[in-house]
Protein backbone atom coordinates (compact mmCIF):
# COMPACT_ATOMS: atom_id res chain seq x y z
CA UNK A 1 0.00 0.00 0.00
CA UNK A 2 1.52 3.56 -0.72
CA UNK A 3 0.99 6.20 1.78
CA UNK A 4 2.38 9.30 2.42
CA UNK A 5 0.93 9.50 5.76
CA UNK A 6 4.11 9.25 7.13
CA UNK A 7 5.77 12.11 5.67
CA UNK A 8 6.78 15.51 7.59
CA UNK A 9 5.65 17.30 5.31
CA UNK A 10 3.14 19.92 6.82
CA UNK A 11 2.98 21.77 3.68
CA UNK A 12 0.66 18.85 2.12
CA UNK A 13 -2.74 19.23 2.57
CA UNK A 14 -4.98 16.41 4.25
CA UNK A 15 -6.98 14.75 1.25
CA UNK A 16 -2.88 13.61 -0.54
CA UNK A 17 -1.83 12.08 3.04
CA UNK A 18 -4.74 10.84 3.37
CA UNK A 19 -4.37 9.09 -0.27
CA UNK A 20 -4.10 5.35 0.25
CA UNK A 21 -5.12 3.61 -2.98
CA UNK A 22 -4.05 6.02 -5.76
CA UNK A 23 -2.56 2.46 -7.29
CA UNK A 24 -6.21 1.29 -8.07
CA UNK A 25 -6.12 4.07 -10.82
CA UNK A 26 -3.23 2.91 -11.77
CA UNK A 27 -4.68 -0.94 -12.03
CA UNK A 28 -7.51 1.21 -13.94
CA UNK A 29 -5.39 2.26 -16.44
CA UNK A 30 -3.91 -1.07 -16.88
CA UNK A 31 -6.91 -2.72 -17.20
CA UNK A 32 -7.63 -0.53 -19.81
CA UNK A 33 -4.31 -0.29 -21.96
CA UNK A 34 -4.82 -4.61 -21.82
CA UNK A 35 -8.01 -3.71 -23.37
CA UNK A 36 -5.69 -2.15 -26.51
CA UNK A 37 -4.68 1.27 -24.98
CA UNK A 38 -0.64 0.12 -25.56
CA UNK A 39 -0.56 1.17 -29.48
CA UNK A 40 -1.06 4.96 -27.92
CA UNK A 41 2.18 4.36 -25.92
CA UNK A 42 4.11 2.92 -29.04
CA UNK A 43 3.82 5.81 -30.72
CA UNK A 44 5.97 7.94 -28.12
CA UNK A 45 8.42 5.66 -29.31
CA UNK A 46 9.22 6.37 -32.57
CA UNK A 47 9.02 10.21 -32.27
CA UNK A 48 12.76 10.25 -29.91
CA UNK A 49 13.64 7.97 -32.80
CA UNK A 50 13.03 10.72 -35.84
CA UNK A 51 13.94 13.61 -33.89
CA UNK A 52 17.32 12.00 -32.65
CA UNK A 53 18.32 10.50 -36.53
CA UNK A 54 17.48 14.38 -38.05
CA UNK A 55 19.88 16.08 -35.29
CA UNK A 56 22.49 13.77 -35.67
CA UNK A 57 22.20 13.46 -39.24
CA UNK A 58 21.44 17.07 -40.74
CA UNK A 59 22.06 20.15 -37.65
CA UNK A 60 24.64 18.16 -35.94
CA UNK A 61 26.82 18.79 -39.39
CA UNK A 62 25.56 21.92 -39.60
CA UNK A 63 26.20 23.14 -36.63
CA UNK A 64 28.92 21.52 -35.33
CA UNK A 65 30.51 22.49 -31.59
CA UNK A 66 28.16 24.21 -28.99
CA UNK A 67 30.35 26.37 -26.16
CA UNK A 68 28.05 25.82 -22.94
CA UNK A 69 29.53 26.72 -19.12
CA UNK A 70 33.13 27.47 -20.94
CA UNK A 71 33.30 24.00 -22.95
CA UNK A 72 32.72 22.89 -26.52
CA UNK A 73 30.43 20.08 -26.95
CA UNK A 74 28.81 18.29 -30.39
CA UNK A 75 25.72 20.09 -31.12
CA UNK A 76 24.12 16.37 -31.47
CA UNK A 77 24.89 15.79 -27.30
CA UNK A 78 23.98 19.36 -26.38
CA UNK A 79 20.34 19.18 -27.60
CA UNK A 80 19.57 15.22 -27.00
CA UNK A 81 19.26 15.80 -23.10
CA UNK A 82 17.12 18.57 -23.89
CA UNK A 83 14.41 16.54 -26.29
CA UNK A 84 14.79 13.94 -23.91
CA UNK A 85 13.39 16.70 -21.06
CA UNK A 86 11.13 18.14 -23.87
CA UNK A 87 9.85 14.18 -24.18
CA UNK A 88 8.90 13.77 -20.26
CA UNK A 89 6.91 16.72 -20.74
CA UNK A 90 4.97 16.59 -23.69
CA UNK A 91 4.54 12.50 -22.60
CA UNK A 92 3.16 13.57 -19.40
CA UNK A 93 1.10 16.71 -20.88
CA UNK A 94 -0.56 14.79 -23.27
CA UNK A 95 -2.04 12.48 -20.37
CA UNK A 96 -2.39 14.88 -18.30
CA UNK A 97 -4.36 17.38 -19.81
CA UNK A 98 -6.73 16.27 -22.48
CA UNK A 99 -7.28 12.50 -21.58
CA UNK A 100 -7.58 13.62 -18.18
CA UNK A 101 -10.73 15.87 -19.28
CA UNK A 102 -12.36 13.37 -21.35
CA UNK A 103 -12.23 11.09 -17.90
CA UNK A 104 -13.25 13.73 -15.70
CA UNK A 105 -15.99 15.21 -17.77
CA UNK A 106 -17.92 12.73 -19.96
CA UNK A 107 -16.70 9.16 -18.68
CA UNK A 108 -17.33 10.05 -15.01
CA UNK A 109 -14.47 7.82 -14.04
CA UNK A 110 -13.76 9.96 -11.18
CA UNK A 111 -17.20 10.50 -9.36
CA UNK A 112 -17.11 6.67 -9.52
CA UNK A 113 -14.36 5.98 -8.16
CA UNK A 114 -15.26 8.87 -5.29
CA UNK A 115 -18.64 6.88 -4.38
CA UNK A 116 -16.04 4.14 -3.44
CA UNK A 117 -13.79 4.47 -0.13
CA UNK A 118 -10.99 5.99 -2.82
CA UNK A 119 -11.01 9.98 -2.17
CA UNK A 120 -10.08 12.99 -4.08
CA UNK A 121 -6.31 12.44 -2.90
CA UNK A 122 -6.11 9.44 -4.67
CA UNK A 123 -7.40 9.85 -7.84
CA UNK A 124 -5.14 12.98 -8.05
CA UNK A 125 -1.94 11.22 -7.30
CA UNK A 126 -2.92 8.09 -9.21
CA UNK A 127 -4.11 10.03 -12.54
CA UNK A 128 -0.61 11.78 -11.90
CA UNK A 129 1.33 8.73 -11.24
CA UNK A 130 -0.27 7.29 -14.83
CA UNK A 131 0.89 10.46 -16.21
CA UNK A 132 4.31 11.06 -15.54
CA UNK A 133 4.47 6.86 -16.07
CA UNK A 134 3.58 7.90 -19.77
CA UNK A 135 6.43 10.92 -19.66
CA UNK A 136 8.81 8.17 -17.72
CA UNK A 137 8.50 5.61 -20.97
CA UNK A 138 8.48 8.01 -23.49
CA UNK A 139 12.02 9.63 -21.95
CA UNK A 140 13.20 6.12 -21.43
CA UNK A 141 12.94 5.30 -25.14
CA UNK A 142 14.49 8.22 -25.47
CA UNK A 143 18.06 7.34 -23.44
CA UNK A 144 18.04 4.34 -24.79
CA UNK A 145 17.92 5.73 -28.66
CA UNK A 146 20.64 8.79 -27.54
CA UNK A 147 22.54 5.80 -26.05
CA UNK A 148 22.33 3.76 -29.47
CA UNK A 149 23.04 6.19 -31.64
CA UNK A 150 26.52 7.19 -29.24
CA UNK A 151 24.81 10.83 -28.34
CA UNK A 152 25.63 10.09 -24.27
CA UNK A 153 28.79 11.92 -23.14
CA UNK A 154 29.71 9.90 -19.89
CA UNK A 155 27.97 6.99 -17.75
CA UNK A 156 26.08 10.13 -15.57
CA UNK A 157 23.54 9.86 -18.52
CA UNK A 158 21.82 7.02 -16.45
CA UNK A 159 20.92 9.51 -14.06
CA UNK A 160 18.50 11.35 -16.55
CA UNK A 161 16.05 8.99 -16.15
CA UNK A 162 15.02 10.10 -12.77
CA UNK A 163 15.71 13.69 -13.40
CA UNK A 164 13.44 13.06 -16.30
CA UNK A 165 10.52 11.36 -14.28
CA UNK A 166 10.74 14.41 -12.06
CA UNK A 167 9.94 16.17 -14.70
CA UNK A 168 7.52 13.92 -16.01
CA UNK A 169 5.97 14.01 -12.84
CA UNK A 170 6.38 17.89 -11.95
CA UNK A 171 4.34 18.66 -15.48
CA UNK A 172 1.73 15.78 -14.86
CA UNK A 173 0.77 17.42 -11.77
CA UNK A 174 0.38 20.95 -13.06
CA UNK A 175 -0.92 19.90 -16.03
CA UNK A 176 -4.03 17.88 -14.10
CA UNK A 177 -4.57 21.25 -11.93
CA UNK A 178 -4.94 23.25 -15.13
CA UNK A 179 -7.30 20.68 -16.70
CA UNK A 180 -9.54 21.33 -13.97
CA UNK A 181 -10.31 24.89 -14.35
CA UNK A 182 -10.59 23.63 -18.40
CA UNK A 183 -14.62 24.71 -19.05
CA UNK A 184 -14.78 22.63 -22.90
CA UNK A 185 -12.29 21.62 -25.56
CA UNK A 186 -11.78 25.14 -26.54
CA UNK A 187 -9.87 25.98 -23.42
CA UNK A 188 -7.04 23.28 -24.48
CA UNK A 189 -6.16 25.43 -27.79
CA UNK A 190 -4.17 27.58 -25.02
CA UNK A 191 -1.98 24.06 -24.26
CA UNK A 192 0.05 24.38 -27.38
CA UNK A 193 0.37 28.20 -27.19
CA UNK A 194 2.38 27.53 -23.92
CA UNK A 195 3.94 24.35 -24.77
CA UNK A 196 5.57 25.05 -28.31
CA UNK A 197 7.74 28.29 -27.11
CA UNK A 198 8.41 26.67 -23.94
CA UNK A 199 9.62 23.66 -25.79
CA UNK A 200 11.92 26.21 -28.26
CA UNK A 201 13.11 29.12 -25.56
CA UNK A 202 13.75 26.76 -22.52
CA UNK A 203 17.95 26.54 -23.51
CA UNK A 204 16.39 23.48 -25.57
CA UNK A 205 18.24 24.20 -28.83
CA UNK A 206 20.86 27.23 -27.96
CA UNK A 207 22.68 27.65 -24.34
CA UNK A 208 21.25 30.00 -21.79
CA UNK A 209 24.00 33.10 -22.74
CA UNK A 210 22.58 33.57 -26.04
CA UNK A 211 19.75 34.99 -24.86
CA UNK A 212 21.94 38.27 -23.43
CA UNK A 213 19.67 40.28 -21.19
CA UNK A 214 16.76 37.75 -21.49
CA UNK A 215 18.27 34.90 -19.42
CA UNK A 216 15.49 35.61 -16.11
CA UNK A 217 12.83 34.98 -19.14
CA UNK A 218 14.22 31.44 -20.24
CA UNK A 219 14.50 30.84 -15.94
CA UNK A 220 11.01 31.23 -15.65
CA UNK A 221 10.39 28.20 -17.86
CA UNK A 222 9.91 25.07 -15.21
CA UNK A 223 11.68 23.47 -18.87
CA UNK A 224 14.49 24.71 -18.27
CA UNK A 225 15.15 23.77 -15.05
CA UNK A 226 14.86 20.06 -16.14
CA UNK A 227 16.88 20.76 -19.27
CA UNK A 228 19.54 21.99 -16.96
CA UNK A 229 19.90 19.13 -15.23
CA UNK A 230 19.47 16.52 -18.34
CA UNK A 231 22.11 17.98 -19.96
CA UNK A 232 24.43 18.38 -17.01
CA UNK A 233 23.95 14.73 -15.79
CA UNK A 234 25.00 13.73 -19.68
CA UNK A 235 27.60 15.72 -19.63
CA UNK A 236 28.97 14.61 -15.88
CA UNK A 237 29.21 18.06 -14.54
CA UNK A 238 27.95 19.25 -11.35
CA UNK A 239 27.70 22.24 -9.37
CA UNK A 240 25.49 23.78 -7.16
CA UNK A 241 22.84 24.95 -9.56
CA UNK A 242 21.87 21.55 -9.75
CA UNK A 243 20.57 21.78 -5.94
CA UNK A 244 18.48 24.73 -7.37
CA UNK A 245 16.92 23.42 -10.94
CA UNK A 246 15.87 20.02 -8.22
CA UNK A 247 14.20 22.42 -5.95
CA UNK A 248 11.91 24.41 -8.83
CA UNK A 249 10.56 20.76 -9.62
CA UNK A 250 9.78 19.37 -6.47
CA UNK A 251 7.75 22.59 -5.72
CA UNK A 252 5.90 22.39 -8.81
CA UNK A 253 5.17 18.79 -8.51
CA UNK A 254 3.88 19.33 -5.07
CA UNK A 255 2.08 22.56 -5.77
CA UNK A 256 0.19 20.86 -8.72
CA UNK A 257 -1.12 17.49 -6.88
CA UNK A 258 -2.04 19.64 -4.08
CA UNK A 259 -4.03 22.07 -6.17
CA UNK A 260 -5.40 18.93 -7.98
CA UNK A 261 -6.47 17.23 -4.59
CA UNK A 262 -8.53 20.15 -3.76
CA UNK A 263 -9.89 21.20 -7.30
CA UNK A 264 -11.95 17.89 -7.66
CA UNK A 265 -13.11 17.89 -3.97
CA UNK A 266 -14.47 21.05 -5.30
CA UNK A 267 -15.63 19.80 -8.52
CA UNK A 268 -16.55 16.49 -7.46
CA UNK A 269 -18.06 16.64 -3.93
CA UNK A 270 -19.90 19.60 -3.55
CA UNK B 1 -21.57 -4.33 15.79
CA UNK B 2 -23.59 -6.78 17.10
CA UNK B 3 -25.27 -4.14 19.11
CA UNK B 4 -26.72 -2.12 16.15
CA UNK B 5 -28.97 -4.59 14.43
CA UNK B 6 -31.81 -2.15 15.62
CA UNK B 7 -30.18 0.99 15.31
CA UNK B 8 -31.36 3.26 12.32
CA UNK B 9 -28.98 2.42 9.52
CA UNK B 10 -29.85 6.52 8.68
CA UNK B 11 -30.06 8.93 11.05
CA UNK B 12 -31.32 12.58 9.69
CA UNK B 13 -31.61 15.07 11.85
CA UNK B 14 -32.11 18.66 10.92
CA UNK B 15 -30.46 18.40 7.62
CA UNK B 16 -29.48 20.86 5.81
CA UNK B 17 -27.67 21.46 2.56
CA UNK B 18 -26.82 24.90 0.85
CA UNK B 19 -24.91 26.17 -1.68
CA UNK B 20 -24.17 29.67 -1.41
CA UNK B 21 -27.27 31.40 -0.83
CA UNK B 22 -28.95 28.39 -2.60
CA UNK B 23 -30.85 26.41 0.04
CA UNK B 24 -31.49 22.49 -1.66
CA UNK B 25 -31.89 20.75 1.38
CA UNK B 26 -34.19 22.87 4.26
CA UNK B 27 -33.76 20.83 7.69
CA UNK B 28 -35.31 17.43 6.58
CA UNK B 29 -35.28 14.62 9.43
CA UNK B 30 -35.06 10.83 8.56
CA UNK B 31 -34.59 7.68 9.85
CA UNK B 32 -34.34 4.67 8.06
CA UNK B 33 -34.11 1.03 9.56
CA UNK B 34 -31.86 -1.62 8.37
CA UNK B 35 -33.86 -3.83 5.80
CA UNK B 36 -35.82 -0.90 5.11
CA UNK B 37 -36.98 0.35 1.44
CA UNK B 38 -36.93 3.80 1.73
CA UNK B 39 -38.12 6.58 -1.04
CA UNK B 40 -37.58 10.20 -1.41
CA UNK B 41 -40.46 11.46 -3.77
CA UNK B 42 -40.67 14.95 -5.12
CA UNK B 43 -40.32 16.79 -8.12
CA UNK B 44 -37.45 17.97 -10.14
CA UNK B 45 -35.12 20.09 -7.56
CA UNK B 46 -36.90 19.20 -4.67
CA UNK B 47 -33.70 18.22 -2.97
CA UNK B 48 -33.71 14.53 -3.15
CA UNK B 49 -30.68 14.14 -5.10
CA UNK B 50 -29.01 16.67 -2.83
CA UNK B 51 -29.96 14.34 0.19
CA UNK B 52 -28.66 10.95 -1.14
CA UNK B 53 -25.11 12.65 -2.13
CA UNK B 54 -24.88 13.75 1.13
CA UNK B 55 -26.16 10.19 2.86
CA UNK B 56 -23.30 8.74 0.07
CA UNK B 57 -20.75 10.70 1.65
CA UNK B 58 -19.75 12.91 -1.18
CA UNK B 59 -21.17 15.86 -0.52
CA UNK B 60 -20.59 17.18 2.84
CA UNK B 61 -23.33 18.33 5.26
CA UNK B 62 -23.77 21.97 5.54
CA UNK B 63 -25.76 21.70 8.92
CA UNK B 64 -27.52 19.37 11.03
CA UNK B 65 -26.62 15.83 12.17
CA UNK B 66 -26.54 12.91 9.87
CA UNK B 67 -25.31 9.18 10.46
CA UNK B 68 -25.03 6.33 8.32
CA UNK B 69 -24.35 2.72 9.75
CA UNK B 70 -23.91 4.80 13.38
CA UNK B 71 -20.56 7.11 11.82
CA UNK B 72 -20.18 10.62 10.94
CA UNK B 73 -19.91 11.14 7.48
CA UNK B 74 -17.57 14.39 8.06
CA UNK B 75 -15.04 11.66 9.91
CA UNK B 76 -15.31 7.92 8.27
CA UNK B 77 -16.79 8.87 4.86
CA UNK B 78 -14.47 6.26 3.60
CA UNK B 79 -15.55 3.74 5.99
CA UNK B 80 -19.31 4.35 5.41
CA UNK B 81 -18.45 4.22 1.76
CA UNK B 82 -17.01 0.78 1.62
CA UNK B 83 -20.35 -0.66 3.09
CA UNK B 84 -22.76 1.41 0.97
CA UNK B 85 -23.76 0.85 -3.02
CA UNK B 86 -24.38 3.69 -5.00
CA UNK B 87 -26.36 3.58 -8.27
CA UNK B 88 -26.01 7.72 -9.53
CA UNK B 89 -28.67 9.15 -11.61
CA UNK B 90 -26.56 8.87 -14.83
CA UNK B 91 -24.32 5.58 -15.15
CA UNK B 92 -21.34 6.08 -14.97
CA UNK B 93 -19.85 3.42 -16.20
CA UNK B 94 -16.33 2.96 -17.65
CA UNK B 95 -16.72 3.31 -21.73
CA UNK B 96 -12.96 1.70 -21.80
CA UNK B 97 -13.66 -1.20 -20.12
CA UNK B 98 -16.03 -4.14 -21.18
CA UNK B 99 -18.77 -4.85 -18.72
CA UNK B 100 -16.78 -7.10 -16.64
CA UNK B 101 -13.93 -5.57 -16.32
CA UNK B 102 -16.48 -2.63 -14.87
CA UNK B 103 -17.16 -4.97 -12.11
CA UNK B 104 -14.17 -6.32 -11.57
CA UNK B 105 -12.29 -2.57 -11.45
CA UNK B 106 -15.29 -1.52 -8.51
CA UNK B 107 -14.42 -4.25 -6.72
CA UNK B 108 -10.70 -3.42 -6.90
CA UNK B 109 -11.80 -0.02 -5.71
CA UNK B 110 -13.15 -1.93 -2.49
CA UNK B 111 -9.57 -3.61 -2.42
CA UNK B 112 -11.57 -7.00 -2.77
CA UNK B 113 -8.70 -9.55 -4.23
CA UNK B 114 -9.15 -9.69 -7.78
CA UNK B 115 -9.86 -13.46 -8.35
CA UNK B 116 -12.83 -12.75 -5.60
CA UNK B 117 -14.08 -9.56 -7.85
CA UNK B 118 -14.10 -12.12 -10.90
CA UNK B 119 -16.39 -14.57 -9.04
CA UNK B 120 -18.71 -11.98 -7.89
CA UNK B 121 -18.45 -10.10 -10.94
CA UNK B 122 -19.77 -13.60 -12.85
CA UNK B 123 -22.47 -14.14 -10.15
CA UNK B 124 -24.11 -10.66 -10.54
CA UNK B 125 -24.50 -10.58 -13.71
CA UNK B 126 -25.87 -13.65 -13.91
CA UNK B 127 -28.48 -11.77 -11.43
CA UNK B 128 -29.10 -9.09 -13.70
CA UNK B 129 -29.59 -11.14 -16.78
CA UNK B 130 -26.59 -9.89 -18.82
CA UNK B 131 -24.18 -12.83 -18.67
CA UNK B 132 -23.68 -13.21 -22.19
CA UNK B 133 -22.68 -9.47 -22.12
CA UNK B 134 -19.90 -9.99 -19.75
CA UNK B 135 -17.35 -9.37 -22.71
CA UNK B 136 -19.26 -6.65 -23.95
CA UNK B 137 -18.42 -3.14 -24.30
CA UNK B 138 -20.42 -0.29 -22.26
CA UNK B 139 -21.22 1.50 -25.38
CA UNK B 140 -23.16 -1.15 -27.43
CA UNK B 141 -25.44 -2.24 -24.74
CA UNK B 142 -29.26 -0.45 -24.30
CA UNK B 143 -30.06 1.87 -21.88
CA UNK B 144 -31.53 -0.84 -19.41
CA UNK B 145 -28.61 -3.29 -20.10
CA UNK B 146 -26.77 -0.83 -18.85
CA UNK B 147 -28.90 0.65 -15.96
CA UNK B 148 -28.29 -3.02 -15.11
CA UNK B 149 -24.74 -3.28 -15.09
CA UNK B 150 -24.30 -0.10 -12.70
CA UNK B 151 -26.63 -1.94 -10.22
CA UNK B 152 -24.53 -4.92 -10.47
CA UNK B 153 -21.73 -2.74 -10.34
CA UNK B 154 -22.91 -1.23 -7.27
CA UNK B 155 -23.40 -4.83 -5.50
CA UNK B 156 -19.64 -6.06 -6.07
CA UNK B 157 -18.99 -4.98 -2.36
CA UNK B 158 -22.13 -6.66 -0.89
CA UNK B 159 -23.12 -3.52 0.05
CA UNK B 160 -25.46 -3.16 3.49
CA UNK B 161 -27.09 -0.08 2.60
CA UNK B 162 -27.87 0.72 -1.78
CA UNK B 163 -28.19 4.14 -3.03
CA UNK B 164 -30.21 4.32 -5.99
CA UNK B 165 -30.91 8.09 -7.10
CA UNK B 166 -33.76 7.10 -10.01
CA UNK B 167 -33.14 4.09 -10.89
CA UNK B 168 -35.67 3.97 -14.03
CA UNK B 169 -35.75 6.89 -15.14
CA UNK B 170 -35.40 6.73 -19.45
CA UNK B 171 -36.02 3.19 -19.19
CA UNK B 172 -38.95 1.55 -21.19
CA UNK B 173 -41.57 -0.46 -19.16
CA UNK B 174 -40.04 -3.61 -19.39
CA UNK B 175 -36.56 -2.61 -18.76
CA UNK B 176 -38.39 -0.77 -15.76
CA UNK B 177 -40.38 -3.84 -14.76
CA UNK B 178 -37.37 -6.29 -14.78
CA UNK B 179 -35.05 -3.63 -12.78
CA UNK B 180 -37.91 -4.05 -9.89
CA UNK B 181 -38.19 -7.44 -10.15
CA UNK B 182 -34.35 -7.09 -9.20
CA UNK B 183 -34.56 -5.02 -6.86
CA UNK B 184 -37.07 -6.25 -5.03
CA UNK B 185 -35.29 -9.76 -4.81
CA UNK B 186 -32.18 -7.74 -3.37
CA UNK B 187 -34.59 -6.31 -0.52
CA UNK B 188 -36.03 -9.93 0.33
CA UNK B 189 -32.36 -10.47 1.04
CA UNK B 190 -31.95 -8.00 3.48
CA UNK B 191 -30.43 -5.04 1.44
CA UNK B 192 -31.72 -1.65 3.02
CA UNK B 193 -32.69 0.38 -0.29
CA UNK B 194 -33.02 4.13 -0.41
CA UNK B 195 -34.40 5.58 -3.89
CA UNK B 196 -34.99 8.47 -5.48
CA UNK B 197 -37.93 8.66 -8.15
CA UNK B 198 -40.71 11.05 -9.40
CA UNK B 199 -42.60 7.65 -10.39
CA UNK B 200 -45.34 7.10 -8.26
CA UNK B 201 -45.84 3.72 -9.88
CA UNK B 202 -42.22 2.90 -8.86
CA UNK B 203 -42.41 4.08 -5.44
CA UNK B 204 -45.63 2.37 -4.95
CA UNK B 205 -43.96 -0.62 -6.24
CA UNK B 206 -40.69 -0.54 -4.25
CA UNK B 207 -41.12 1.69 -0.95
CA UNK B 208 -41.65 0.50 2.44
CA UNK B 209 -41.81 4.07 3.13
CA UNK B 210 -41.55 7.44 1.91
CA UNK B 211 -41.10 11.07 1.80
CA UNK B 212 -42.68 13.12 -0.16
CA UNK B 213 -39.85 16.24 0.00
CA UNK B 214 -40.72 19.53 -2.08
CA UNK B 215 -38.58 22.78 -1.46
CA UNK B 216 -36.13 21.17 0.42
CA UNK B 217 -38.53 19.96 3.03
CA UNK B 218 -40.65 17.37 3.70
CA UNK B 219 -43.92 17.47 3.00
CA UNK B 220 -45.32 14.37 4.49
CA UNK B 221 -44.15 10.97 5.69
CA UNK B 222 -45.95 7.57 5.55
CA UNK B 223 -46.03 4.46 3.59
CA UNK B 224 -48.04 4.61 0.24
CA UNK B 225 -50.92 3.64 1.59
CA UNK B 226 -51.10 5.74 4.61
CA UNK B 227 -50.25 8.50 2.55
CA UNK B 228 -52.94 7.49 -0.03
CA UNK B 229 -55.36 7.46 2.62
CA UNK B 230 -54.34 10.85 4.03
CA UNK B 231 -54.23 13.22 1.53
CA UNK B 232 -56.72 11.74 -1.32
CA UNK B 233 -60.09 10.23 -1.28
CA UNK B 234 -60.16 6.79 -1.99
CA UNK B 235 -61.67 6.90 -5.56
CA UNK B 236 -60.85 9.70 -8.73
CA UNK B 237 -62.70 10.45 -12.17
CA UNK B 238 -61.17 11.57 -15.00
CA UNK B 239 -62.61 13.46 -17.26
CA UNK B 240 -61.34 14.22 -20.47
CA UNK B 241 -63.09 17.22 -22.47
CA UNK B 242 -62.15 18.68 -26.11
CA UNK B 243 -58.69 20.53 -25.77
CA UNK B 244 -58.77 23.85 -23.84
CA UNK B 245 -61.96 23.83 -22.94
CA UNK B 246 -61.66 22.09 -19.33
CA UNK B 247 -61.08 25.10 -17.62
CA UNK B 248 -64.63 26.56 -18.61
CA UNK B 249 -66.79 23.04 -18.13
CA UNK B 250 -65.04 22.34 -15.03
CA UNK B 251 -67.00 25.11 -13.59
CA UNK B 252 -69.65 23.07 -14.37
CA UNK B 253 -68.65 20.41 -11.98
CA UNK B 254 -68.93 22.93 -8.83
CA UNK B 255 -69.49 20.29 -5.51
CA UNK B 256 -68.62 17.38 -7.12
CA UNK B 257 -66.97 14.92 -4.96
CA UNK B 258 -64.70 16.78 -2.37
CA UNK B 259 -62.27 18.16 -4.53
CA UNK B 260 -61.46 19.38 -8.58
CA UNK B 261 -58.32 19.37 -9.81
CA UNK B 262 -57.85 20.74 -13.63
CA UNK B 263 -54.99 19.81 -15.19
CA UNK B 264 -54.29 21.01 -18.82
CA UNK B 265 -55.36 17.97 -20.57
CA UNK B 266 -57.71 16.58 -18.62
CA UNK B 267 -60.12 17.34 -15.02
CA UNK B 268 -59.31 15.24 -11.99
CA UNK B 269 -61.78 14.92 -9.47
CA UNK B 270 -61.15 13.39 -6.11
CA UNK B 271 -64.14 11.47 -4.14
CA UNK B 272 -65.20 8.56 -2.37
CA UNK B 273 -67.47 7.20 -4.75
CA UNK B 274 -66.17 7.88 -8.14
CA UNK B 275 -69.10 6.20 -9.90
CA UNK B 276 -71.54 8.72 -8.13
CA UNK B 277 -69.64 11.70 -9.02
CA UNK B 278 -69.32 10.93 -12.37
CA UNK B 279 -73.46 10.04 -12.38
CA UNK B 280 -74.07 13.30 -11.04
CA UNK B 281 -71.33 14.61 -13.68
CA UNK B 282 -74.12 13.04 -16.25
CA UNK B 283 -77.06 14.42 -14.26
CA UNK B 284 -75.68 18.13 -14.55
CA UNK B 285 -76.40 17.68 -18.50
CA UNK B 286 -72.20 17.58 -19.17
CA UNK B 287 -70.69 15.81 -21.83
CA UNK B 288 -66.61 14.79 -21.40
CA UNK B 289 -65.24 12.88 -24.58
CA UNK B 290 -64.33 10.52 -21.98
CA UNK B 291 -64.25 9.35 -18.20
CA UNK B 292 -62.77 6.99 -16.23
CA UNK B 293 -63.05 5.84 -12.14
CA UNK B 294 -59.92 4.73 -11.16
CA UNK B 295 -58.58 4.21 -7.86
CA UNK B 296 -56.25 6.87 -6.17
CA UNK B 297 -52.72 6.84 -6.42
CA UNK B 298 -49.52 8.26 -5.18
CA UNK B 299 -49.50 10.53 -8.04
CA UNK B 300 -52.62 12.42 -6.97
CA UNK B 301 -50.95 12.59 -3.42
CA UNK B 302 -47.95 13.59 -5.17
CA UNK B 303 -49.84 16.45 -7.13
CA UNK B 304 -51.79 17.48 -3.91
CA UNK B 305 -48.98 17.71 -1.62
CA UNK B 306 -46.22 19.64 -4.27
CA UNK B 307 -49.02 21.65 -5.19
CA UNK B 308 -49.59 21.55 -9.09
CA UNK B 309 -52.33 24.11 -10.13
CA UNK B 310 -54.61 23.34 -7.33
CA UNK B 311 -58.43 24.09 -7.02
CA UNK B 312 -59.86 23.56 -3.99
Amino acid sequence: MITLAGLPLRIVPVQVMQATRPHRMLERQWMVNRAGGWMVLLSGFFEPLFYLLSIRVGFGALVGDVEDGGRLIPYAEFVAPALMAASAMNGALYESTMNVFFRLKYDKVYDAALATPLTSGDVALGEIGYATIRGALYSSAFLVTMWALGMTSSAWAIGMLPVAILISFAFSAIGMAATTYMRSWADFEYVPSIMLPMFLFSATFYPLSSYGDWQWVVQISPLYHGVAMTRSLNLGEWSWAFGGHLVVLVAMALFGVTLTAKRIERLLLP
Amino acid sequence: MPTDSNAPLITAEHLVKRFGDFVAVDGIDVEVPRGESFGFLGPNGAGKSSTMRMIGCVSPVTEGRLRIFGLDPATDGKQIRSRMGVVPQMDQLDEQLTVEDNMILYGRYFDIPRAECKRRAKELLEFVQLTDRAKSKIEPLSGGMKRRVTIARSLINEPELLLLDEPTTGLDPQARHVLWDRLYRLKQRGVTLVLTTHYMDEAEQLCDRLVVMDQGKIVAMGSPRELIEKHSPREVLELRYPAGTNDERASDLDGVGNRREVLPDRVLIYADDGEAALAEVHRRGSRPESALVRRSSLEDVFLRLTGRSLVD
